[in-house]
């Protein structure tokens, strides 16, 4: 079989991110979005890329080891998505978790201080940056394993269900989880048992180095949910305003007893799956295709510029607080001292047993 | 020709029943398919159906009778022509009863030893009711969700049917079906979603129905549950249960044989429990539903329909981490767990007839293990055989090797040896199963080795 004919079902779904087809055909209202909502969608999404350049940065350095997975590109994602949630409301996901975390409201210092291993860390540097979690922001993980926490978010649901609260969670996975069998373990039961869950698809188009194209037999995965009777769409995710619109119609279904939902968010990051990914599995054409003509804050600062609701001074002056803020965090992650080596042995059970000794 | 109808073994596990009625009579006429008799079995009540046909010429053992041996003849059924006068003679069978072997000659010159059983210590005046472990178990469930609403069961079979072994019989009636919950055949996705459940703060218990089952979910218990309180700082953790019978049943082949001791005792977050008693297997349940860690908790299936002594208290409960003492003596330590224990007590009970004392340790949990009541024992006696009914290779045996060389090696007069079940996968046919299967013979043979005997 021609390779081109093999992959060629599904190579629309990049064309139509790079093509801003589908902007075109689900443009969301501007009239809906104040001008305070957008100048926050703003700020967010800058706090997070500025955050990650800079992660980016300490890396190069040496400060921040072992894997580093970065968000640049993939930014409206979490941002719609927090604007549509309420308080209490849980979030999970994978390793490429800084982004999420910065969006839910934990300190960007603790996040930094965990990616350089330093006791001001969110896991006193135990964790990493695939691993972090805070209790108080109910964001529940950062997981290293890819597809595991699509059941944990489950089952985070479930445990609201039980109390019946009437909080929602969002299980975070890739286009790349989206093989894993217990995704699809989990959609039989969230929907058997008809628990409050969005499942947040991030199709970034790469599972690592592997294209969807060359990795996922349906052009739409969330298309797959039908088998179970999960309902779901798909969102242009470099349209942060069309990611809250769309995470608002999830939540209400969610929070109404109606059980799950699927989001597949089309988006795409700008750096490698790693730090020590070189990306030779795509061109630089198309990054910066992307880059030009797709980018999520870009689109934000047109339309507050366009619309006038700030103008180029304003969002400088945004610019230099986000970078303030940035650089506070990366000097408290070189600050902070690393853990005592007393942390070794503790929070291991939550009884503190003694442990063998080798 | 008359033909024997034989009591069936309808599980795995069988090995008596209960014959509860008959539901023919001498001279009726059976075909094929018919039901004959109802069956109580230790996990059930099934219909026996008639495989031949012709007519009954005897019923050999009456309705109600318990403890029926399988393969014990139980009527006699006619062909055409045949009267029941002809198998006059067919003597009604009593229930085959165990003839213990007879123990092995003592040498000589030994003496007897009475064993020094070890009684727990309870409260004065408690009393005792006799139970199996499979009701102990139930027993600690049903009192734990009693007391915390955050407790739930969840499993393949645990609600409507009752359970696959009928540990949680009852509890759906008890307790409804929020509480308890039947799940997909779906071990990785069920097990992920208690382990989100207890990060949002429930305690589940997720039940097995085997802990071969349990290897499709094992990322979930090891990298989720176990290592999530370490990896956050000591902010969020899984206090949860993973419970089921776990190692050889009977005939039941490679895949549904194993015992996983070893592999979950290797990681650190985990609790690793391995009862061999009712008593402990309720005392041990309820403790580790409160426990604030995942813990495994490693059942048996043959030992689910064995009775014990169960202390009769409003709340009994033993803790983690402790070993217990069954039988004292001075001259070997035998340390095991969960049905590695039958075969040490055996073996003690044999080798008290030769006048040897052995001290038999039952470590209960192995993870935390109570090294200190193991090395205390072999500062006494100076020689240690460890038995258990896993692989030999990184066997918990192999572990309790080098704790004793690296903190009592100068008391050691002898080197340890591990019984272990052998380095081959679980075959089917019985005797090929009995030689892989650790026994008793064995552990006297590595106590005598031991003891230069």
């Amino acid at each position: 079989m021609h390779f081109g004919t093999f992959c060629g079902k599904n190579s629309l779904t990049l064309n139509y991110l790079t093509n801003g087809v589908f902007m075109a055909a689900k443009k969301p209202k501007q009239a809906n979005v104040s001008k305070d909502d957008l100048l926050h969608y703003y700020r967010e999404m800058l706090l997070i890329r500025r955050f990650e350049e800079k992660a980016g940065q300490l890396y190069g350095m040496g400060l921040i080891g072992g894997f580093c997975h970065l968000y640049i590109g993939q930014e409206a994602v979490v941002v719609g998505l927090e604007a549509a949630a309420e308080e209490g409301d849980k979030r999970v996901t994978s390793y490429r978790d800084h982004g999420h975390m910065l969006a839910c409201g934990m300190d960007p210092k603790g996040v930094m201080a965990e990616l350089t291993g330093r006791e001001g860390g969110y896991s006193k540097g135990k964790g990493g940056s695939m691993h972090m979690f805070s209790k108080e922001k109910h964001f529940y993980g950062g997981h290293g394993i890819v597809g595991a926490q699509v059941p944990i978010g489950a089952g985070l649901a479930f445990a609201d269900k039980y109390k019946g609260n009437g909080r929602v969670s969002f299980a975070y996975f890739g286009d790349g989880a989206a093989n894993q069998g217990q995704v699809y373990e989990t959609f039989n039961m969230a929907a058997l048992w008809e628990l409050p869950v969005i499942f947040v698809i991030e199709n970034n188009q790469y599972a690592m180095g592997t294209s969807q194209q060359r990795s996922t037999s349906s052009a739409e995965i969330w298309e797959r949910g039908k088998a179970f009777g999960i309902p779901g769409e798909a969102v242009d995710g470099m349209d942060v305003l069309a990611v809250r619109e769309a995470g608002e119609k999830a939540v209400a279904h969610c929070r109404a007893g109606k059980g799950p939902y699927i989001l597949e968010v089309k988006t795409y990051r700008y750096r490698g799956h790693s730090m020590s990914d070189p990306a030779k599995y795509r061109t630089r054409e198309e990054v910066q295709k992307m880059r030009e003509e797709r980018d999520c804050i870009e689109r934000v600062r047109e339309m507050l510029l366009t619309g006038k609701h700030a103008s180029e001074d304003e969002l400088k002056a945004i610019d230099k607080d986000i970078k303030a803020i940035v650089n506070e965090a990366a000097e408290f992650s070189k600050e902070s001292p690393e853990p005592d080596v007393s942390e070794l042995y503790t929070d291991i059970y939550a009884d503190e047993i003694p442990q063998e000794v080798a | 020709m008359a033909t024997e109808i034989l009591m069936p073994a309808l599980s795995p596990t069988m090995e008596e029943g209960t014959l509860a009625k008959w539901l023919v009579k001498e001279g009726d006429t059976v075909a094929s398919g018919d039901i004959m008799a109802e069956i109580e079995t230790d996990k059930a009540t099934m219909e026996f159906e008639a495989v031949d046909e012709g007519v009954i010429g005897k019923i050999l053992i009456a309705e109600g009778t318990e403890g029926v041996k399988v393969n014990t003849p139980i009527a006699v059924l006619l062909e055409d022509g045949e009267s029941a006068d002809d198998v006059a003679d067919a003597k009604p069978a009593a229930a085959q009863t165990d003839t213990d072997e007879p123990a092995a000659a003592a040498p000589a010159a030994a003496v007897p030893v009475k064993p020094k059983v070890v009684e727990e210590a309870l409260p004065e005046g408690t009393k005792m009711k006799t139970q199996t472990v499979r009701e102990a178990l139930r027993d600690a469930m049903a009192e734990e969700m009693r007391i915390d609403e955050d407790v739930y069961l969840m499993g393949e079979e645990v609600a409507e049917y009752q359970g696959a072994y009928k540990v949680s019989q009852g509890l759906l009636d008890e307790f409804g079906a929020k509480r308890v919950i039947d799940t997909p055949i779906t071990e990785h996705g069920f097990t992920g979603i208690a382990v989100g459940a207890a990060f949002g703060g429930l305690k589940p218990i997720v039940e097995f129905m085997t802990f071969n089952f349990a290897m499709q979910a094992i990322d979930q218990i090891i990298n989720s549950a176990a290592k999530t309180l370490y990896m956050s700082g000591g902010q969020m953790g899984a206090p949860m249960v993973f419970r089921g019978p776990n190692g050889a049943a009977a005939r039941v082949g490679a895949q549904h044989s194993q015992d996983y001791a070893a592999w979950y005792a290797s990681i650190p977050g985990l609790k690793v429990v391995q009862p061999y008693s009712a008593a402990d297997a309720k005392g041990l349940l309820k403790s580790a539903i409160r426990d604030p860690n995942p813990v495994v908790f490693l059942e048996n299936e043959i030992l689910y329909g064995q009775t014990f002594e169960v202390p009769d208290m409003d709340d009994y409960t033993v803790p983690l981490g402790k070993a217990r003492i069954w039988r004292e003596g001075d001259d070997i330590t035998l340390v095991s767990f969960g049905i590695g224990m039958k075969y040490a007590l055996e073996a003690a009970d044999k080798l008290a007839a030769e006048g040897v004392a052995a001290e038999v340790i039952d470590l209960r949990t192995i993870r935390p293990m109570d090294h200190d009541t193991v090395i205390e024992s072999v500062k006494k006696t100076n020689r240690c055989v460890t038995i258990e009914e896993g692989f030999p290779v990184c066997s918990i045996g192999n572990h309790l090797s080098a704790v004793l060389m690296e903190q009592a090696f100068d008391y050691l007069d002898a080197p340890v040896i591990n019984c272990t079940g052998k380095d081959v996968p679980m075959p089917y046919a019985a005797n090929l199963e009995k030689l892989a299967l650790v026994t008793t013979d064995e552990v006297i043979e590595a106590a005598n080795k031991v003891l230069y005997r």
